[in-house]
């Protein structure tokens, strides 16, 4: 008794940082989310119920948003992850200029996302004086230019899913080639002297060895790709709902915000959609992490 | 299958060590006969992993060539030569089972070589018999014991029918028990299979036991090879003589003056026709006799009781390392006592060696 005293006393700092600052507000969204016509400047409310869930399941701006952010994940995920794992394996196997194509490749990591984004509208953008830096080489094989940061909805997705790849491909790198590097080389040797051609060291010595930090990368990517804004305001500006491009994070942010904001029920009941499916994802992703790796 | 290095030298231009090229093995020249068990033995760094590394080539010779048989395999790949390799730490592959791991160096056989399924098969359950883990076919190896573990990687290294079957450091990783266990182990599937096995170790007793040759390396150079009691026997260089032997040879500051090889103040041995000068004297522990009259004078330290032998641990002021260890029988118990022990020494048991080359001085004894 005395020890567990002992041990709640150690605790304390982190229990009360955590209960203020995470649990009170999670379990504050919850009650919101189920508060009808809640009105924040006079803190009053009509009723409790599903209304709020109901509402927010039924705004085309929120279905749009789910859309983009599920095109999103499902296209970002697997390319992201795919292309760092060959980029680490070429990485890996290089010997000359090595450090300097990882510095060249970290870099992405250390720049400010909205920098990021300024760039990426100077290379895409169409405007009147310009067609843009990729439309001029789309011109170049002779094809009409593209507006991808106005036109058509393809574009605009094509622009964003590039840009998030972009963004998240050095982290990945990262983590890649460092559990490439840890991989020990008599496995490498001993696969060499009993002839294994590269494919099948790869497939069945170095894939399964760094199976955990793949797992690793493609749960972290689910849930970061789930959360996805800022890369979206950088490229189309703060009114997604106009451009057709926002995301359920940006969705909450505009309830709460945004042009048509001061709506924290809705912004909650969207919060916790949200969370439910990133849950749900994420405990998927593990069940099947974990038959794969064996664990 | 015959093994014959030649000339083989291995250096390393990218390391630089004092202004030169790191030379790894230099004039390597040793040939192996077919189903030998051969130790290639020496102290960390002195090239024996590097010249394992390129008899199975995973490394290139700089310099030299290699046969096995009759076939000039310098410039093979390593894997068409046909060898079979056991690795310090295993290499046994974490996410496969016992049995998989086995398979795995058949499933790589392609064209002619290729395997049915049922042959694959009958073949790892060969090889898992001959080392006896037939029973263990579905474990991961995290379920094995190191010295288990050590026999699914001979098992894999057997079970492609390697020419030739190289060991490096096979022990190290296992407890004490298990080692003495496991080498006897190796042996026997050495003699079973009759596979030219070139095996390394910096344990010359490990070496010793189970060798039919051993080679003793120094800074990549060759300094002596025979059958381990040859070489224990009669070593060429005071390396050689300090290297085998638990204990260790006594070695002591000597010099020989007027036809007396002296130690200290105490002629031990008589010999022909050596002129005065200073030298290197090493006894071997058992080679020292308890004899009141004898001329080597040796403060007394301790007496270890082994049971059938004693060892006894005295000082003198010539040692190189002040201690002398020598083992006698255990009869001689009741003569240990007071301060000093007297001792007399077996002439085939003392070796000499030169002040400065630390070479062998082959002298005639007189008298």
């Amino acid at each position: 008794m005395k020890n567990n005293v002992k041990a709640w006393l150690y605790l304390l700092p982190a229990v009360l940082f955590l209960g203020v600052f995470m649990v009170y507000p999670l379990i504050d969204v919850l009650i919101y989310s189920f508060e009808e016509g809640y009105n924040s400047a006079s803190q009053s409310f009509f009723g409790v119920g599903l209304y709020n869930y109901d509402y927010v399941l039924h705004d085309p701006y929120f279905l749009q948003a789910v859309k983009n952010t599920f095109l999103l994940v499902i296209i970002t995920v697997p390319i992201s992850t795919g292309l760092a794992l060959l980029i680490s394996l070429g990485l890996s196997s290089i010997k000359k200029l090595k450090r300097l194509f990882q510095t060249v490749y970290f870099l992405p990591y250390v720049t400010n996302t909205l920098a990021v984004g300024l760039v990426f509208m100077i290379l895409f953008k169409k405007t009147a004086y310009s067609d843009g830096l990729i439309n001029l080489l789309i011109g170049l094989v002779g094809c009409n230019p593209i507006d991808f940061i106005d036109g058509p909805y393809a574009a605009k997705m094509f622009v964003l899913c590039f840009y998030t790849i972009w963004i998240v491909l050095p982290f990945k790198i990262l983590i890649l080639t460092s559990a490439l590097a840890s991989v020990d080389q008599t496995y490498y040797n001993a696969a060499k002297l009993d002839g294994t051609s590269k494919f099948r060291t790869f497939a069945r010595i170095t894939l399964p060895m760094i199976s955990p930090m793949i797992f690793y990368l493609i749960i972290t990517g689910f849930i970061g790709a789930f959360k996805a804004y800022s890369d979206a305001v950088a490229l189309f500006g703060t009114n997604l709902n106009a451009a057709g491009m926002n995301t359920i994070v940006g969705y909450v942010y505009d309830m709460l915000y945004g042009n048509g904001g001061g709506y924290p029920s809705f912004a909650s009941a969207a919060a916790l959609i949200l969370f439910a499916v990133v849950l749900t994802i994420t405990c998927v992703n593990l069940l099947v992490s974990g038959k794969a790796t064996g664990k | 299958m015959k093994v014959t290095l030649e000339k083989l030298t291995k250096i390393y231009p990218h390391r630089v060590k004092k202004g030169e090229f790191v030379t790894a093995v230099s004039d390597f020249n040793y040939e192996i006969p077919d189903g030998k068990l051969i130790g290639l033995l020496g102290p960390s760094g002195c090239g024996k992993s590097t010249t394992l590394n390129m008899i199975c080539g995973l490394e290139k010779p700089s310099s030299g060539r290699i046969l096995f048989g009759d076939d000039d395999v310098t410039a093979v790949s390593p894997e068409n030569r046909g060898v079979g390799m056991v690795f310090q730490n295993y290499a046994l592959y974490p996410h496969l089972t016992v049995r998989q791991n086995i398979l795995f160096p058949l499933q790589n056989l392609k064209g002619k070589d290729k395997l049915t399924k049922e042959e694959m098969e009958k073949r790892a359950e060969e090889a898992a018999k001959l080392v006896q883990i037939d029973m263990l076919m579905d474990r991961k190896p995290n379920e094995l014991s190191g010295g288990q573990q050590q026999r699914v990687a001979i098992a894999r290294s057997l079970v492609k029918m390697p020419r030739v079957l190289l060991l490096d450091e096979p022990l190290s990783n296992l407890d004490a028990r298990l080692r003495l266990q496991t080498r006897e182990e190796i042996r026997r599937i050495q003699r079973e299979t009759g596979i030219t096995t070139v095996f390394v170790t910096h344990d010359q007793e490990e070496a010793m036991s189970i060798s039919d040759s051993i080679v003793v390396m120094k800074e990549g150079t060759v300094q002596q090879t025979g059958k381990p009691q040859e070489v224990y026997d009669d070593p060429v260089n005071l390396f050689v003589a300090k290297f085998l032997g638990t204990p260790p040879i006594n070695v002591f500051e000597a010099r020989i003056e007027g036809g007396k090889v002296m130690i200290g103040d105490d002629a031990v041995l008589t010999v022909k026709d050596e002129k005065d000068r200073p030298v290197w004297a090493a006894i071997r522990p058992e080679g020292f006799i308890i004899d009141e009259n004898g001329p080597l004078h040796c403060r007394l330290n301790a007496v270890e009781v082994m049971g059938r032998d004693i060892s006894v641990v005295s000082e003198n002021e010539a040692a190189e390392n002040p201690t002398v260890r020598s083992i006698v029988d255990a009869d001689n118990l009741k003569k240990l006592s007071g301060e000093t022990v007297s001792f007399s020494v077996k002439p085939h048991k003392i070796f000499l060696f030169e002040k400065d080359t630390e070479e062998r001085i082959r002298f005639e004894k007189k008298g």
